[in-house]
């Protein structure tokens, strides 16, 4: 498992859309190597035969009754939107100039 | 001051005299509630437990409950017993921060179910506890709203996530408190303040209006100052929901019934499995000596000690830190600048929403989502998250071979007595270290309990012994674990809670 570089940690951060000066990639990126190098003992098992768990205590066709409950009026859902016009949420435009 | 004496003497009482006293006409819910509010204006200046205090429809709820109990109408065992919900939970009407900014000022539209349930016991709600920013943390260090600080030594960590829910209780702000546990969340923070949290087993309790972290590890629970209300607490949480997919199809356990049991002391037949790898080097000496003397009381009360070993938990921390970011970083993809909270705009949607996340979530969540999105990226997926599943299934064998030979397994809750305010905000990996013993149960989704096993002879800070039981079986956690606690009590001549330091009082705002 390799360890993180700064750039890395640029192209992550674009990809999780949060926005890095260069003194957040610094700090961060020491950080997160260290990290990255502290789970890295993982791979003494990656290779073992073993099932893996994704969920602790098994379940499965979890099901309930089909019948309407009260849900949230447009209103009560649209009330703590940054910005609502017309029944919708209102954002700012979808694909840039580059787009 | 006859008054002032009065009001301190009704928030020492447990949260099941409350109960008691109220159900017998001695105190009125009025009177509980507003001797809370008043113990929050006094001290939580200094101790910030609390993000938001609910003062007036707190006191609404207890006055109608007041009303009902004189009007001789059935109540719930617990109505009038005023609680603190952690804010990582939703509540109608009232703010919901989840410890970030990227929601500060958010009224949620709808009730969690747990909020609900907590309406439906009648149960006045005092207000939001303080945490980390959705519960990422051991110290409550990263609250965007500022720290919690521990009622045994201001400067210190209350520990964390949910600092606020366990410091409001050992601070005698509230008697009952809900948190969130998804490494140690619950246990760890009631290990630092001496008191006793409960993680349920997995599936539990709803999770319904939760704001999720890691959702294969979250569970919510009950925290109290001992063990009978802490399971009097359990029970109004606890139960099917069909509204959460995870949640179990079996009723709650019998935890009152179990903590009363329990309280007779005896452990006769009881076979208790201390986990060898949960101990020994890295655990300070106090904490040792703490856990050591507890296990010598079973000992004397008959229980029989064995010593299991659980080989494959020296991968726990490493597979947790990798799964918990992960699954955050897929969770808290919801917080876009679209439908609620913070906006940061700029010219299109994409760069608004990298904007509003730079502003809204602190250092330590901007990690852990870099570091889940990474463990999640191509060509990484099997070596990172593939490998840290496998580790799950073999802390579960260890799990299901250790249960096999005793009922119960036990360890220190924490490393090491809470440590000062500042001191590893700066080393994630040292901060990460506190939740080593907290960590596999959350892996294997089985049910843990901390209770207070004294304060460390080298600095007087208390030392939490934890308890786990296999999956579904948490009623052993109140079982054993109450009848620790009061062999303990009886050994200390009195519960631990009240040897805390008296807290400075700011007497002005008490004044009526």
């Amino acid at each position: 498992m390799s360890s993180l570089e700064r750039a890395d940690v640029a192209r992550l951060a674009a990809l999780a859309r949060i926005d890095m000066t260069d003194s957040d990639l610094d700090r961060l990126s020491g950080q997160l190597s260290a990290i990255v190098d502290a789970v890295a003992t993982l791979e003494e098992v990656a290779d073992a035969d073993v099932p893996a768990t994704s969920h602790p205590i098994p379940m499965a066709n979890v099901e309930r009754e089909d019948v309407v409950i009260p849900s949230l009026t447009p209103e009560e859902a649209l009330a703590a939107a940054p910005q609502a016009e017309g029944g919708r949420y209102r954002v700012p435009q979808i694909l840039g100039e580059d787009a | 001051m006859s008054d002032t004496t009065a009001a301190d003497r009704l928030v020492r009482m447990t949260a099941a005299e409350m109960a008691d006293a109220l159900a017998a006409g001695e105190i009125t819910s009025t009177a509980l509630t507003q001797a809370h509010l008043d113990r929050i204006a006094a001290v939580d200046g200094d101790v910030h437990a609390f993000l938001y205090v609910n003062t007036d429809r707190a006191l609404e709820t207890a006055s109608a409950v007041d009303a009902d109990r004189a009007a001789g109408v059935s109540l719930p065992r617990l109505a009038g017993v005023p609680i603190g919900i952690k804010d990582v939970l939703v509540t109608k009407g009232l703010p919901t921060t989840a410890g970030s900014r990227i929601l500060e000022g958010w009224i949620p539209p709808y009730d969690s179910t747990v909020a609900s349930k907590v309406r439906e016991a009648r149960m006045p709600i005092l207000g939001k506890t303080n945490m980390d920013e959705f519960a990422m943390g051991s110290s409550t260090e990263h609250s965007a709203f500022g720290p919690t600080h521990n009622p045994w030594d201001l400067d210190r960590i209350p520990g964390g996530s949910g600092g606020g829910s366990a410091a409001a209780l050992a601070a005698f702000e509230s008697p009952l408190t809900i948190g969130s546990d998804t490494g140690g969340s619950i246990r760890q923070p009631a290990a630092v303040t001496a008191t006793v949290g409960v993680k349920p087993t997995y599936g539990g309790v709803s999770r319904y209006g939760a704001i999720a972290l890691a959702s294969s590890l979250d569970q919510l629970g009950p925290c109290g100052r001992t063990v009978l209300d802490t399971a009097l607490l359990h029970e109004v949480m606890g139960g099917h929901d069909p509204m959460d997919a995870t949640s179990l199809r079996e009723p709650v356990a019998g935890a009152v019934a179990a903590a009363l049991e329990g309280a007779s002391g005896d452990l006769t037949g009881v076979r208790i499995g201390v986990i060898k790898e949960l101990g020994g080097e890295g655990y300070q000496d106090g904490v040792r000596q703490r856990f050591e003397e507890a296990l010598d009381a079973a000992r004397r009360a008959g229980a029989e000690i064995v010593e299991v070993s659980c080989p494959s938990f020296v991968y726990a921390l490493a597979a947790y830190y990798l799964i918990l970011p992960a699954e955050a970083s897929s969770n808290l993809a919801k917080f876009d600048g679209v439908r609620f909270g913070l906006r940061v705009e700029r010219d299109t949607i994409e760069r608004t929403m990298a904007a509003t996340r730079a502003q809204g979530f602190g250092d330590e969540v901007k990690r852990r989502v870099i570091l889940g999105t990474y463990a999640l990226s191509a060509g990484y997926y099997d070596a990172y998250y593939g490998s840290a599943q496998k580790v799950r299934t073999l802390i579960q064998r260890d799990f299901d071979a250790a249960f096999a030979r005793a009922h119960v397994l036990v360890s220190p809750t924490a490393p090491t007595t809470p440590f000062k305010l500042g001191e590893r905000i700066d080393d994630p990996l040292a901060m990460y270290l506190n939740d080593v013993a907290t960590i596999p149960a959350n892996l294997a989704g089985i049910p843990g309990m901390s209770i207070p096993a004294g304060l460390a002879p080298e600095d007087g800070l208390p030392v939490g012994f934890q308890l786990l039981a296999p999956a579904h079986e948490d009623a052993r956690l109140y079982r054993v674990g109450g009848a620790i606690e009061a062999l303990l009590t009886a050994a200390w001549g009195g519960p631990l809670s009240a040897q805390a330091p008296r807290l400075a009082t700011t007497t002005a705002e008490v004044a009526k």
